[in-house]
């Protein structure tokens, strides 16, 4: 045996007992729901870096829209609620790997996500839109014909709304997110175009000049995030959401934390 | 990972290049002929002008040779408009350059006054010209003639700081290299021929200085 095909001989058979001990931590089939209701505890996975869906408070809790909602589902279910904060970029690992049993982090939906993970109905709204101050009757990107709007340029806000404005439409572009907002707040433009969490942390800094939703220019709803096969979780974590929806908890919770009714598609 | 250059994304853009490009020079040729008089004034007003002048002067040159040109364009576009004065950017991109190329060169000038020989002046005042029109016939030119190599490098400064004017939207030649810049995400190639652009505008604008200079101080 040459020294080469020895190592390829071990990794071989180390690759193998890897596969054994996968398969002996993963069950065949998983009810999360009832473990759940075993435990009395649901673990959810909140982030703690992305105001207004989760951040640090003063007070050192945790505190924003997914971090209420965590709560509002945990209250629902009948259990205790174990927060755990986590990244975006780890989170969808720590379902995989059961270290939680819910995500619900800001998590949008697209084809690679879906391969891997199961999403629920949305909880809460996430888009980028064209805002302008109260009663200004601008319904769609027409609406802006002879007007001038303000964008961070090279941003995906920018760049959708150059593709849909008018030719008469003036947009003016800005190096960052903060020259954006202030050339809103100093007036020098009357509409920009940018996501529903900036214009909630405008909104709250500069009630003087607050941005009003015009129009959606990009749709990215939140998610609950939860395991591939977990069909009565999934239905229990939907009939939550949906009578969240209809008592008005969301709206509230959007009210809250975005400064904004939810948008009448949502 | 290297990627190959490839210019040939910039073509679809060469438009948007000539625009910032004109804008640049429309702007440096407009506020250099206003910037320029400006600090003419200030530096009348600092050598021959009434002394409450002259200390006004004196705290406008400081106040903008002690701070960032980017504050004062901030301050003016995004500032001024708490104050009820609401300007285009391109109209702020003007004030601030003709603001800030006014302090530079009140002082620069002064420094050319003072150099012009006190016999000179003596002489005018011996003919009965009043103190204007030994400013306007006796120093100004000589004045001017000291100090001009200064002046010309002054401009081209000037002209290149105008880079920053696009951080409140005003569509110059760095504008349009982020623009296409945020669009094929060609950074190498983009700011290469932005670099190569201004290189071009600086010389070009120092040999039209030069040709002016020969003009107006046929011997100097």
């Amino acid at each position: 045996m040459t020294m080469l095909m020895r190592v390829a001989a071990k990794c071989a058979s180390a690759a193998a007992v890897a596969a054994v001990l996968v398969s002996a931590a993963l069950p065949a089939r998983a009810d999360t729901l009832a473990e759940i209701e075993k435990a009395k505890v649901v673990r959810i996975a909140v982030p703690q870096d992305f105001a207004p869906f989760g951040s640090v408070g003063p007070d050192l809790q945790p505190r924003g829209y997914d971090i209420d909602m965590a709560n509002y589902i945990a209250k629902q279910l009948g259990v205790k609620v174990e927060l755990v904060p986590v990244s975006s970029a780890n989170r969808i690992a720590y379902l995989q790997t059961h270290k939680v049993d819910l995500v619900i982090s800001s998590l949008g939906k697209n084809p690679e996500r879906e391969k891997v993970i199961d999403f629920s109905a949305p909880y809460a709204p996430f888009f980028s839109g064209v805002y302008g101050l109260k009663g200004e009757g601008v319904a769609d990107a027409a609406g802006l014909a002879g007007k001038t709007a303000g964008a961070t340029r090279g941003s995906i806000e920018e760049q959708e709304l150059t593709r849909l404005v008018p030719a008469s439409t003036t947009v003016k572009r800005y190096e960052d997110n903060n020259a954006t907002v202030s050339a809103f707040i100093s007036g020098q433009v009357d509409y920009i175009a940018t996501g529903n969490t900036v214009a909630a942390a405008v909104a709250e800094k500069s009630p003087s000049r607050k941005p009003e939703l015009k129009f959606i220019i990009k749709d990215s709803p939140c998610y609950v995030g939860l395991n591939k096969d977990e069909p009565a979780l999934l239905a229990k974590v939907n009939a939550i959401i949906a009578k969240a929806k209809a008592d008005g908890t969301l709206a509230g919770f959007s009210e809250t934390w975005l400064k904004a009714p939810l948008p009448a598609n949502f | 990972m290297i990627q190959h250059l490839n210019f040939g994304d910039l073509l679809p853009y060469w438009d948007v290049f000539a625009r910032g490009l004109l804008f640049t020079i429309v702007l440096t040729l407009t506020s250099t002929v206003a910037g320029l008089t400006l600090g003419t004034a200030g530096a009348w007003a600092r050598t021959f002008g009434p002394r409450w002048a002259g200390a006004l002067t004196r705290a406008y040159v400081e106040i903008i040779r002690n701070t960032p040109f980017i504050v004062q364009l901030f301050f003016i576009f995004f500032g001024l408009p708490a104050l009820g004065v609401k300007l285009s950017e391109n109209t702020a991109a003007f004030i601030a350059m003709v603001v800030n190329l006014g302090a530079y060169s009140t002082e620069i000038i002064r420094a050319g006054i003072e150099a012009v020989p006190k016999g000179h002046l003596e002489a005018g005042a011996s003919l009965a010209m009043s103190r204007w029109e030994i400013f306007r016939h006796i120093v100004l030119k000589p004045a001017i003639m000291n100090v001009y190599p200064a002046l010309s490098s002054q401009i081209i400064i000037v002209m290149l700081g105008s880079a920053v004017v696009s951080q409140i939207s005003a569509e110059d030649l760095t504008y349009a290299a982020n623009y296409i810049q945020s669009r094929n995400f060609r950074a190498f190639e983009v700011y290469i021929v932005a670099a190569l652009l201004y290189l071009l505008l600086a010389i070009g604008l120092r040999a039209l200085l030069r040709g002016i200079g020969r003009a107006i101080f046929p011997k100097g």
